[in-house]
């Protein structure tokens, strides 16, 4: 693997996309999911809110690099409460 | 609310997310490990955090590109959308005529990008080029070699003959699906043409245009070889879209940390259209139902 020159920060970020995935393909099998509508303008499942929640969170950075210069885990915590309250509420 | 059904069926997928792995999810884990680092080559390497996205999101020439480039993917879509629907309006509803239309239409599609390119590079030159010297005989000073609007039209109508015939045969295979008691009740009721055509044929062919738009979007938010070998992105940099300058830092400079970044960011306006866009079809689709 040393041809992808992996670094201790994308390990850990893909670990942990993994650990969600994994977690979330438990819960699947666990209790399947049932599509509702919460705060977003449309009926979600589940898996589709992890996936907006990863997106929006992955477009946050980029807005926050590119228009600020703060140090990246504010906006890191601000991604991790929003994609909660999206899981949650969303 | 509705429940899904029989989870067990996910694992028919298992192959196809075995070779996605390997052709995209793997490659896309190694972008992502070469944008946070100056690499020259796996055993060259210094971590960088996230400076590359830093630099790529504040760069002047990038932000130019990005500019050009939507402007150029909006440009096809004005352009090929109406004239495809247009083009599918006025094709035969049945007879010898229809197989004939469709292979003419199917025949710009089966040609590989770089032919295309090169088509046009020959099609557009003043001397030998049906294009280039039918416009020069109308006295218009046409030279896409130097002209950065002329190289702009060229590499927009060079689009325009290559993929307008996919949405004609998207749009052609949507009106095709109506069923004929519509238009024998627009009969019934005196409709003009423009009337079914706007509260008849365009409604039902609101499904087909969105694939159409976004295949079109997707495809032309990407391009590369046409205007690479039309052009080479020149006059100075005015046709250089996204891909060649993603292609020139990563192999032209060799500069694979930034290139790697760029291509992230790339990959998640791509992501984010797409999402838009089947979220829309998704909901469409539920709505019709």
């Amino acid at each position: 693997m040393e041809w992808m020159a992996w670094t201790l920060p994308t390990t850990l970020f893909f670990a942990g996309i993994g650990i969600i995935l994994l977690g979330m393909t438990a819960w699947q099998f666990a209790t399947p999911t049932l599509s509702r509508q919460g705060f977003l303008p449309i009926a979600t499942t589940r898996g589709d809110r992890l996936f907006i929640g990863l997106l929006s969170s992955g477009w946050l950075h980029l807005l926050w690099l590119g228009f600020t210069d703060q140090v990246l885990w504010i906006i890191s915590v601000v991604c991790v409460v929003w994609m909660l309250l999206l899981m949650k509420w969303g | 609310m509705q429940r899904t059904h029989n989870n067990r069926a996910w694992w028919l997928v298992l192959p196809v997310v075995i070779v996605v792995a390997f052709s995209a999810i793997i490659p896309m884990m190694t972008v992502v490990n070469y944008s946070v680092q100056d690499i020259f080559d796996p055993s060259t390497r210094f971590f960088v955090g996230t400076e590359w996205y830093r630099e790529i999101l504040r760069d002047e020439r990038l932000h130019d590109s990005l500019i050009r480039q939507f402007i150029y993917s909006f440009a096809v879509l004005a352009i090929e959308i109406p004239l495809g629907i247009a083009v599918a309006l006025s094709m035969p509803r049945k007879g010898a005529m229809v197989s004939l239309c469709m292979i003419l239409l199917a025949l710009p599609l089966l040609i590989p990008w770089n032919v295309v390119g090169t088509i046009w590079q020959i099609i557009g030159r003043e001397d030998i080029g049906l294009y280039g010297w039918a416009l020069g005989q109308l006295g218009i000073d046409y030279n896409y070699a130097s002209n950065p609007a002329d190289a702009w039209v060229t590499v927009l109508v060079m689009d325009v003959w290559h993929w307008t015939s996919l949405v004609a045969l998207l749009c052609y295979s949507g009106l095709r699906a109506i069923p004929d008691v519509y238009y024998q009740a627009a009969r019934i009721d005196r409709a003009s043409p423009w009337a079914v055509f706007r509260y008849i044929q365009l409604p039902k062919l609101k499904s087909v245009l969105l694939i159409g738009i976004m295949l079109r979007f997707m495809d032309s938010f990407m391009i590369y070889t046409e205007p690479f070998v039309l052009t080479g992105g020149g006059p100075g940099t005015t046709t250089t879209f996204l891909s060649q300058t993603l292609t020139q830092m990563a192999i032209g400079q060799f500069d694979l940390g930034r290139a790697a970044a760029f291509s992230l960011i790339y990959f998640l306006i791509i992501l984010l259209v797409s999402w838009l866009f089947y979220t829309a079809m998704t909901h469409q689709d539920s709505d019709d139902a």
